[in-house]
């Protein structure tokens, strides 16, 4: 296959004389000398044809199972309408990497703008990003700015039950910034907050939780944010957009920044990746919330225009001073979500929701009888853990239900590598799901009560 | 011709600072509001925040730059003024008479420059 590599061998001839060296092996010499370079080629075999490709890649894809999924921790098989998948796919749209004038993409700042405006809808709080990486460095990004808005503070309390990819993420980012992480311990499945209080000291800057939380249960956070503005600290909550709409929003909690992913709203699981994340934040905290802004306003002759408004903690604004790393967003994500929520509507997300929950609902009582499983409380959004009485029924509950080409869920050790959590499977149920689908799961499941 | 005024104490970074007993307000220059040009925000420091002198302390941003404000001399911020959230065309008015921040507990630096000292600054600049 040709590489499609623009420059010749007189291109690159000239380039060498220009800079006065032999060869482009010799432009690494000092790395070669270092020891870093490899003394020898690699053992990769010599290229394909395109034609040799496409088969060799088909072939792969023919290994791939399929299979009806019931797995989430994070990432969840929600129902996306065909005009995601079409718009999102036009080449504009898929292709384009955000230009460095990127006013001259107004239809992109459009979709951005209507991105935030659905965020801020969403979350009750005034002020949206135009994206992050994912949840889980959004989550990091929000221990960022909770950690840097007081001099004299450097802890930060996260719960427990927030998701292991993002508590990974903060952990990676924390390392080495002199800051310190404090975990809140959970109970039966939630945040312990009656301990809070005990874990805050005159260095704490605030807390970070998330609902539904790691387990998929709701948390209640009545009273949480007057006791995190009590200290004057910032209070962050991360929830799957698709739930607020039928929970009580971050704003609405209090909250000063709301975090998550937004994989469920029209973006396919993929393997876990890539989706977006998204941050809102209140007025106050308008110019410390990393990423971009993107505004409306109008140009010289008075037509509307948009522009990036604010993107006060990037690197080429603040050069060195900079406090995020973020310098781009995941634009043909949040596209993918624009499309899907003016779709749906709140209406339809809700039905999405309802429809996920009641689904999650059915299976929960289903499982809850059979002998071997133990459950927590029901108050869960559309994941819920159970606890086998050992791992080897567990891998052989697993194994029925892939044997009938069923992915039964996702094994929380894999994903804590916590000992304890080493019984526990999180079961996802989306709106996807049909009532044959449910029964089948739960009749092969049944067959090991004789066992 | 920037305005200068005598009595204060300056900074190569051009902020202004007008020290009473351990007590230091401090503010930016009229080189500085002309350099920045039309200032659109001011980021202030929290009250009860420490700082080490030339540590980076509060920001200005105009339509051309965003310029990070150092603390002239250590101490503890005692008030910051509030009115610039709202309108930081203030510092562009009369940026004398509108101070960012005051601190106290100061420990003074040797390196401050007075109003002749400071103007004469202002000439290798040109």
């Amino acid at each position: 296959m040709y590489s499609y590599i623009p420059h010749t061998f007189g291109d690159e001839k000239k380039m060498l004389e220009a800079i006065g060296v032999n060869s482009i092996d010799e432009l690494f010499v000092d790395l070669k000398e270092g020891g870093c370079l490899l003394k020898d080629f690699l053992n990769i075999d010599e290229g394909l044809s395109e034609e040799e490709v496409i088969r060799k890649v088909k072939k792969l894809a023919k290994l791939n199972v399929q299979g009806v999924s019931f797995l989430g921790a994070g990432v969840y098989d929600h129902i996306i309408p065909s005009a995601v998948t079409s718009l999102s796919s036009l080449p504009g749209f898929v292709t384009s990497y955000t230009p460095y004038q990127a006013e001259i993409s107004q239809g992109i700042l459009e979709a951005f703008f209507e991105f935030q405006t659905m965020i801020c809808s969403l979350t009750s709080l005034p002020v949206s990003n135009a994206t992050l990486y994912d949840g889980a460095s959004a989550a990091a990004e929000a221990a960022s700015l909770i950690l840097s808005s007081k001099r004299s503070c450097n802890e930060i309390i996260v719960s427990s039950t927030i998701s292991p990819f993002s508590l990974e993420c903060i952990k990676t980012w924390i390392k080495g910034t002199g800051n310190i992480l404090v975990i809140l311990p959970e109970k039966e499945g939630v945040s312990d907050f009656d301990v809070l209080e005990g874990l805050i000291t005159n260095k704490t800057a605030g807390l970070m939780v998330q609902t539904p939380n790691k387990y998929g249960f709701f948390e209640d956070l009545t009273g949480i944010s007057s006791i995190v503005h009590s200290f004057k600290g910032l209070f962050a909550i991360s929830s799957d957009p698709l739930s607020l709409t039928l929970q009580k929003s971050q704003g609405q909690w209090g909250s000063d920044i709301a975090i998550g992913d937004t994989q469920s709203l029209g973006v396919p699981m993929a393997f876990g990746g890539p989706s977006a994340g998204y941050m809102a934040v209140s007025d106050a905290l308008m110019r410390k919330i990393p990423g971009r802004i993107v505004g409306k306003t109008f140009d010289n002759q008075g037509n509307t225009a948009y522009v990036l408004t604010l993107q006060a903690r990037e690197q080429h604004i603040k050069r060195e001073r900079a406090t995020s790393n973020i310098c781009s967003n995941e634009a043909l994500i949040s596209i993918m979500n624009v499309i899907y929520t003016s779709q749906l509507g709140f209406k339809g997300m809700k039905e999405a929701a309802l429809q996920s929950r009641a689904k999650a609902q059915y299976l929960f009582e289903g499982l809850k009888k059979l002998s071997f499983v133990s459950t927590k409380n029901n108050d869960f959004f559309l994941e819920f853990p159970i606890e086998f009485d050992s791992l080897e029924r567990l891998e052989k509950f697993l194994f029925l239900l892939k044997e009938k080409g069923i992915f039964g869920g996702v094994r929380l050790y894999s994903l804590t590598k916590n000992k304890e959590d080493e019984k526990t499977l999180l079961v996802a149920v989306t709106e996807k799901r049909t009532k044959e689908e449910l029964d089948e799961y739960l009749e092969i499941v049944g067959r090991l009560e004789n066992e | 011709m920037s305005k200068i005024i005598d009595g204060l104490l300056y900074t190569k970074d051009h902020e202004w600072l007008k020290v009473e007993g351990t007590e230091a307000t401090v503010g930016i220059t009229d080189y500085a509001q002309t350099s920045l040009g039309e200032i659109v925000y001011v980021e202030l420091p929290v009250v009860d925040d420490e700082f080490s002198a030339k540590e980076e302390i509060a920001n200005v941003e105009s339509v051309k730059a965003a310029s990070a404000i150092y603390s002239p001399v250590s101490g503890t911020v005692s008030e910051v003024n509030e009115e610039l959230s709202d309108n930081p065309e203030l510092l562009n008015k009369d940026s004398y008479s509108n101070f960012i921040f005051k601190l106290k507990d100061i420990k003074m630096e040797e390196d401050l420059l007075d109003a002749e000292a400071y103007r004469e600054y202002l000439k290798t600049l040109d």
